[in-house]
């Protein structure tokens, strides 16, 4: 590991100054994916703002009537909260099938958001990557890549954002609430926050440098039947093939994003105008501009029968 | 949670190391300056571990794990992936387990942690560890701390009611059930793949308990 120095913050504005102008500053909070890739000098800060301190660690009300999620809430505390369990429980399904009870009792909620793409090649330094180092090509294009992207590639790089949190968020139209070192604020749809690789694979999401999170606001709670489908190597603790975050209505319309797939949570909303079409003509909607690989072509018809495992459940439940 | 490290402190950090942020004291600046230049940054940290109070000067690079190991020797947590895919590494940290390979020593400044060593003794074992005894949940014996530490906040995190992803419904309290304590452990490694007998030794204390 390189070495840095490291301070804590008091103020969040304080905290996203010294970021936004010191190069080689970073943000830390939960650390879980920070030290796992500053161990491989994935990452090497040269200073860490410790974010722990800033009191964004609760979850309130908003007056219309949905719940703001201080940035540093555990996945624990935000999984076990009683009104997202009972209001907004596709997202504390989707919180808990990730990661383990360790991980999640120390990560935040930010910090889930931020996490880094687990693509073997991006973690091997001896890889070319240009996610790790921009402009030395993908090894993963041609290489190992089962676990990999399916759709929002580029020939930049294939990678997927690993998490799962996020993909319950898009269906529950979230958004990210953020403070910048001239202490102004703004509010981006979670839809928006992820980026599609393109030519930039090593910028994740739209922040900027020094843009730290403050909360994850959830709208209005949205009624039906709540579900997250994760289907994995093992039963616990292994990321996604393919995930399912949705919300089912009575009358059969429903929510759908998937996890495992994209460099984002991916959901289209066209397709979900017309439920009757079934799961197999909804999937093909979603799925009409997927560029998969040999290797990773079943995700494909894995994330079909997924979708249409989790209707036909939701019906069940609703029944 | 901690009493803070005064972020204002950190200038000094980068040129000067562990004296100047550990200062205050005259005589301070003659250390500065007899220090290599190009020493790693280092800095003043509280734990209270066990129950004691140990004060330290650490790398800002020290891991917990490696501030209890190495710094501490307190040898009972153990190193395996050091990456937070075993759980070797558990600790408890004010109250809730974590792995603690993957946390700096300087972000639990003024944190409470509890060990292996810390839970019992080898004349006074914890109840858990007298059941990892009986039920033989171990052959090589080198995930078991961090087994133990995880077994003993699963049976807490159950009886707090904190979800699970094999729970039916959300609104119910989990229970203390096989199935629970299997999906809650799934952060703990057993090469030897002792895991019926971790089942069993965990079982027996949440009966006890219920």
């Amino acid at each position: 590991m390189k070495a840095f120095t490291y301070t804590r913050a008091k103020d969040p504005v304080e905290a996203a100054q010294i970021v936004a102008r010191e190069p080689g500053a970073k943000f830390i909070a939960g650390g879980t994916n920070l030290l796992d890739l500053m161990k491989l000098e994935i990452e090497t800060p040269s200073h860490l703002v410790d974010v722990q301190d800033l009191k964004l660690d609760a979850i309130d009300k908003t007056d219309d009537g949905g719940l703001r999620i201080g940035a540093l809430v555990s996945n624990t505390r935000l999984a076990a909260d009683k009104r997202v369990r009972r209001d907004y429980a596709v997202l504390t399904r989707a919180i808990v099938a990730g990661a383990s009870g360790q991980l999640r009792n120390k990560a935040t909620t930010a910090g889930n958001l931020l996490q880094r793409t687990r693509c073997p090649y991006f973690y091997d330094p001896n890889m070319a990557c240009n996610k790790r180092k921009p402009g030395s090509g993908c090894a993963a294009i041609g290489g190992y890549s089962r676990q990999l992207g399916v759709i929002g590639t580029s020939d930049a790089c294939i990678a997927t954002y690993p998490g799962d949190m996020a993909v319950a968020l898009r269906v529950l139209d979230a958004s990210v609430e953020t403070v910048r070192g001239d202490g102004q604020r703004r509010t981006i749809p979670i839809a928006d926050f992820h980026r599609v690789w393109g030519d930039h694979p090593e910028r994740d999401t739209v922040l900027d440098k020094g843009e730290l999170i403050t909360a994850v606001t959830l709208p209005r709670p949205v009624g039906g039947v709540h579900l997250y489908r994760k289907v994995r190597d093992r039963s616990s603790y292994a990321f996604a093939l393919v995930s399912v975050a949705a919300v089912v209505a009575k009358d059969g319309t429903g929510r759908f994003a998937f996890g495992g797939v994209a460099p984002k949570p991916w959901r289209v909303e066209a397709a979900e105008q017309e439920p009757s079409r079934g799961p197999k003509a909804i999937a093909a909607q979603i799925f009409a501009d997927a560029r998969p690989t040999k290797d990773n072509a079943f995700k494909l018809t894995l994330a079909e029968r997924t979708l249409a495992s989790v209707i036909d459940e939701a019906r069940e439940m609703a029944a | 949670m901690s009493e803070g490290l005064d972020v204002t402190r950190r200038i000094m950090l980068a040129s000067g190391g562990a004296a100047a942020a550990l200062a205050a004291a005259p005589g301070a600046e003659a250390r500065l300056s007899a220090e290599k230049p190009d020493s790693p940054p280092h800095l003043p940290i509280t734990l209270t571990v066990n129950g004691a109070r140990r004060d330290l000067t650490l790398d800002t690079r020290t891991t917990l794990l490696d501030a209890l190991r190495e710094h501490l020797h307190l040898t009972g947590t153990k190193k395996g992936c050091d990456h937070g895919q075993c759980g070797a590494c558990t600790v408890i940290v004010n109250g809730e387990r974590i792995n603690s390979c993957l946390t700096l020593a300087a972000m639990h400044h003024g944190d409470k942690i509890t060990t292996i060593e810390g839970l019992g003794t080898p004349d006074k074992l914890h109840p858990m560890q007298a059941a990892f005894v009986k039920h033989d949940g171990y052959q090589c014996g080198y995930c078991t701390p961090g087994q133990i530490c995880s077994a003993v906040a699963v049976l807490d995190e159950i009886r707090a009611g904190i979800p699970s992803h094999i729970q039916a419904d959300l609104l119910e309290k989990p229970g203390l059930t096989a199935i629970e304590m299997r999906e809650r452990m799934s952060g703990n490694i057993c090469r030897c793949g002792a895991y019926s007998n971790i089942a069993d030794a965990m079982a027996e204390i949440a009966g006890d308990k219920v």
